[in-house]
């Protein structure tokens, strides 16, 4: 009798392993997976959750927002499996968290459509956003003063913008703040003396729609998705999700997912530029 | 009732006797009216602006799909579901808690009790806080404290909050006003707290609490930063309240200000959410009446 | 009109209503379902009530390490509250945060809009109760009612498209004070219109059926009678109003342009405090997010010393 018990015990937990193991192996994914953070990655991140779930029956796949401070904080604590961050990580980031980029969003200076402007140098661009050019006579265009949008600090775009241009401390503090791209490009439609900065895709899909903004080429090479994406335009952003540790199980596949051929074209129906040809250039 | 209160001046026709002149009083009620018009002239302009930008992409289609690219294309099914369960919870939470509250600081306490004074000023300073810290808050508590998450549970609890200190102060207004005369009345009957309560404050003072709730509901229903936090946004088909849930205006304010090219979808959204805002107080003011039949009845 | 009086009860320092209500005082509630439902009237206030409480704890607790920080510039104890008013701007990556131009902004958006809001509102409500006929009754409630309801990301959206668009032809850039003024007091007119109109209802009939006997004209009544009578409903319709300008964010966030700069004209852009929040707290993490609470912790200040004024006015009122 003292040895039966053990002896069952010991078959039933072997049972239970092989039986674990073989539905581990065989079953389909099934669960939930939460992403959170940057509102510029989540439509193309829900459209990852939905072909995802199409392809896996049993998954959910819910996306939020909350912007790239929730996308660092959420996978820390456990709100979210993974978080969605749209500026470069920081050092101390980098350490913490483990980050999959997975598209690059170039980002162009956009103002009216009727402004006769072209084209600015970066010399230009810092003397707007020093404050030194203040009338876009300035700048070769017409004898108007010129309405500055800026984004707000912190700001994933604003953070590169700063960065690319070299203007950290000197920044204006009068220009108008105005964050989501959506609400500056329908600014900047309706003010022929706003300048701004936003991603290429939005601006591209604004245009599209009719909006009277045009994008102003950069140091003589035009802002367009092709540019970006063989690195003549340099002025870009990754976007990326992030995990606490490596990413496992669910959450793994999504991410492989993500940089599968069918994800990528995902990508580029959001207007971003896949992050795949630039992975294999470096 | 407004009506109620027109009807002094035909039952006491002007006598002769007034002390102003006829031209000031004129010129009062000209000012009056040309206020009002001015209201609901600013009110048609806005809404037939709303139109004229999102009526095209009206249709029975749009109500009855769910929403696919990002909200760009298919409808809004969904999200409606969404909302509504949203409000659903927010209201099951606020109206029992409120009206309770409303009812104790207008008959159960003096006003001067300490007690009394707590509740009210605290209430008058949860009116001030800003829904972007009711969001924050709600994060903190329903999402990781409870547990909860970003669910609908975590967003209506955090949408009650934000709209009991309204819901309570108007309903209070409601129940003070109910007739000094019927409640000395009941009173003097020996009527228990319960039947004066059901019998005559809630019939009498239905009227104001409609008005209170139809004011707490859009409010709710007019919400973003608080459910930005707490309710989430995905746009499946909620399954229970532990799932999460878009609510509508949450996702005009996607598509207006994050979806490039999503400002006409936004616009006709928004009008969608008028139009069941009009349901609502349609409904609303269905349910007042029937409630006063009863005072009529006692 | 005289006042009935119950001399079984109290007076002395309890308000005119309590003496009113016979059963305000103990002994009323003597059954056991009565007992019941006075407990759980008492259940439902405290719930109520301490939301706030938590609320506040939240906020203290967040923006603590920085409101702890003191003693570091030698100014004695108080620098952790001070640097918010004495920092040289508001920069965060420099670890400078000055709030008073997002404050000065908020209480001139508030001031502005309310100025314009409360006159109109209580006229609204006037005209709704005392003047128009009655389907006209049924239209301003309904717009009313309507109004309240239009999420304040449209009210932006419409701002935007509509009068920035217009003001920019004149006074350039077009997001200004101005059009966060007229804005904010499109959203709070019904707030106000709604609340002043239940107060006007609630003065009792005999009040206005006597004026009008007494051959005074509709002002006459309105102006004598009915507006001293509802004068605290009023009074409270205005401060929820005030309460929800100063809360209110997307919109204001939309069309007021966010500059961080001390407003010194009508056209200015400026930022308020709710608006500051609702921008960089998706992207603040540590002493920036710290920062960002206690903007919302100020902003409680503002409501709370508005809340205490009020109740104070109030009360003298009474005791006149």
């Amino acid at each position: 009798m003292g040895r039966i018990i053990p002896t069952a015990v010991s078959v039933f937990c072997f049972l239970g392993v092989a039986l674990f193991t073989s539905a581990a192996l065989a079953a389909p994914l099934n669960g939930h997976v939460i992403l959170a953070g940057s509102s510029t990655i989540q439509p193309v991140a829900e459209a990852f959750g939905l072909a995802f779930e199409k392809q896996h029956a049993d998954v959910r796949i819910d996306v939020h927002g909350g912007g790239s401070s929730v996308g660092i904080t959420a996978p820390q604590t456990g709100l979210a499996d993974i978080g969605m961050v749209s500026r470069p990580l920081r050092h101390n980031e980098t350490r913490q968290l483990t980050f999959t980029t997975f598209a690059l969003d170039g980002i162009a200076l956009i103002a009216h459509a009727s402004n006769p402007v072209g084209g600015l140098s970066k010399r230009q661009v810092i003397d707007l956003y020093t404050g030194t050019a203040t009338n876009w006579n300035m700048l070769g265009g017409a004898d108007a003063q010129v309405v500055l949008v800026n984004k707000e600090a912190g700001r994933g775009t604003r953070t590169l913008f700063e960065q690319y241009f070299d203007l950290a401390e000197q920044v204006v503090s009068s220009a108008l703040i105005i964050g989501p791209n959506g609400q500056a490009i329908l600014t900047i439609a309706g003010n022929p003396q706003a300048i701004a900065y936003v991603s290429i895709g939005a601006a591209e899909v604004s245009i599209r729609r009719g909006l009277p903004i045009k994008i102003l080429a950069l140091d003589g090479v035009s802002a367009t998705q092709t540019k970006v994406q063989n690195g003549t335009y340099g002025l870009l952003r990754p976007l990326s999700f992030v995990t606490a540790q490596p990413a496992q199980g669910l959450a793994k596949a999504f991410l492989d997912f993500v940089l599968t051929p069918t994800g990528q074209r995902l990508v580029m129906q959001h207007d971003f530029v896949p992050a795949y040809s630039q992975i294999a250039q470096h | 009732m407004p009506e109620a209160i027109s009807q002094p001046a035909a039952l006491f026709p002007s006598t002769g006797i007034q002390a102003q002149p006829a031209w000031r009083e004129a010129c009062v009620a000209g000012a009056l009216w040309s206020v009002a018009l001015c209201i609901v002239g600013l009110f048609a302009w806005m809404l037939g602006d709303l139109m004229l930008r999102g009526m095209h992409e009206l249709s029975f289609d749009f109500l009855l799909l769910p929403p696919e690219d990002a909200g760009r294309a298919g409808g809004i099914s969904t999200i409606l579901v969404g909302t509504l369960a949203l409000l659903g919870v927010a209201l099951g939470t606020a109206l029992p808690i409120g009206l309770g509250s409303a009812l104790l600081l207008a008959e159960g306490t003096r006003t001067d009790t300490p007690f009394g004074r707590f509740v009210r000023r605290s209430l008058d300073v949860l009116a001030g806080v800003p829904s972007i810290i009711f969001g924050l808050f709600g994060l903190a508590f329903f999402g990781q404290f409870l547990g909860w998450g970003w669910s609908i549970l975590s967003g209506g609890m955090t949408l009650a909050c934000m709209i009991l200190p309204l819901f309570v102060r108007t309903s209070e207004q409601s129940f003070r006003a109910v007739p000094l005369t019927l409640r000395q009345g009941a009173a003097a009957l020996g009527l228990s707290k319960w039947a004066q309560l059901w019998h005559l404050s809630l019939p009498c003072a239905a009227p104001g609490i409609t008005a209170g709730l139809i004011l707490s509901i859009g409010r709710a229903l007019a919400e973003t930063a608080a459910l930005l936090f707490t309710a989430g946004a995905a746009m499946r088909m909620p399954e229970s309240v532990f799932d999460s849930a878009r609510a509508l205006s949450y996702h005009i304010y996607l598509l207006a200000i994050e979806v490039p090219g999503g400002q006409d979808r936004a616009y006709a959204s928004a009008l969608v959410l008028v139009g069941l805002l009009l349901l609502i107080n349609a409904g609303a003011v269905l349910l007042t009446r029937q409630f006063k039949h009863r005072l009529v009845q006692l | 009109m005289s006042r009935p009086s119950f001399s079984s009860f109290p007076s002395g320092s309890i308000a005119d209503r309590d003496i009113l209500l016979p059963y305000a005082a103990g002994e009323y509630w003597q059954n056991w379902g009565d007992q019941v439902l006075v407990w759980t009237l008492r259940l439902c206030a405290s719930i109520a009530a301490l939301v706030i409480v938590f609320i506040l704890a939240y906020l203290c607790a967040q923006s603590f390490p920085l409101l702890g920080q003191y003693g570091q510039d030698g100014l004695g104890g108080l620098d952790g509250i001070t640097r918010f008013f004495t920092d040289l701007t508001w920069a965060p990556a420099r670890g400078q945060f000055n709030l008073s131009p997002m404050l000065v902004g908020t209480l001139c958006a508030t001031l502005g809009a309310i100025l314009l809001a409360a006159p109109l509102g209580i006229a609204t409500a006037i005209f709704a109760r005392f003047y128009a006929p009655a389907p006209i009754i049924k239209i301003v409630h309904g717009v009313l009612g309507l109004l309240a309801g239009i999420p304040s990301v449209v009210y932006g959206l419409w701002g935007l498209t509509v009068f920035v668009t217009w003001l920019n032809t004149y006074h350039p850039p077009g997001f200004s004070l101005l059009v966060g003024i007229g804005i904010l007091t499109i959203m709070v007119l019904p707030t106000v219109a709604l609340v002043s109109e239940s107060a006007l209802q609630a003065v009792p009939r005999e009040y206005i059926v006597g004026g009008f006997a007494l051959g005074c004209s509709r002002w006459q009544v309105v102006r004598s009678i009915v507006l001293p009578a509802a004068r605290s409903g009023v009074m409270t319709g205005v401060i929820l109003g005030i309460t929800r300008i100063i809360g209110e964010t997307m919109a204001v966030a939309m069309v007021m342009g966010n500059t961080i700069h001390m407003p010194d004209s009508l056209f200015a852009p400026v930022r308020t405090l709710t608006a500051h929040i609702a921008l960089e707290m998706s992207f603040a993490l540590g002493d920036h997010r710290a920062a960002l609470f206690t903007a919302g912790l100020l902003l409680l200040v503002v409501v709370i010393s508005l809340v205490l004024l009020a109740d104070r006015i109030q009360r003298g009122a009474a005791h006149a």
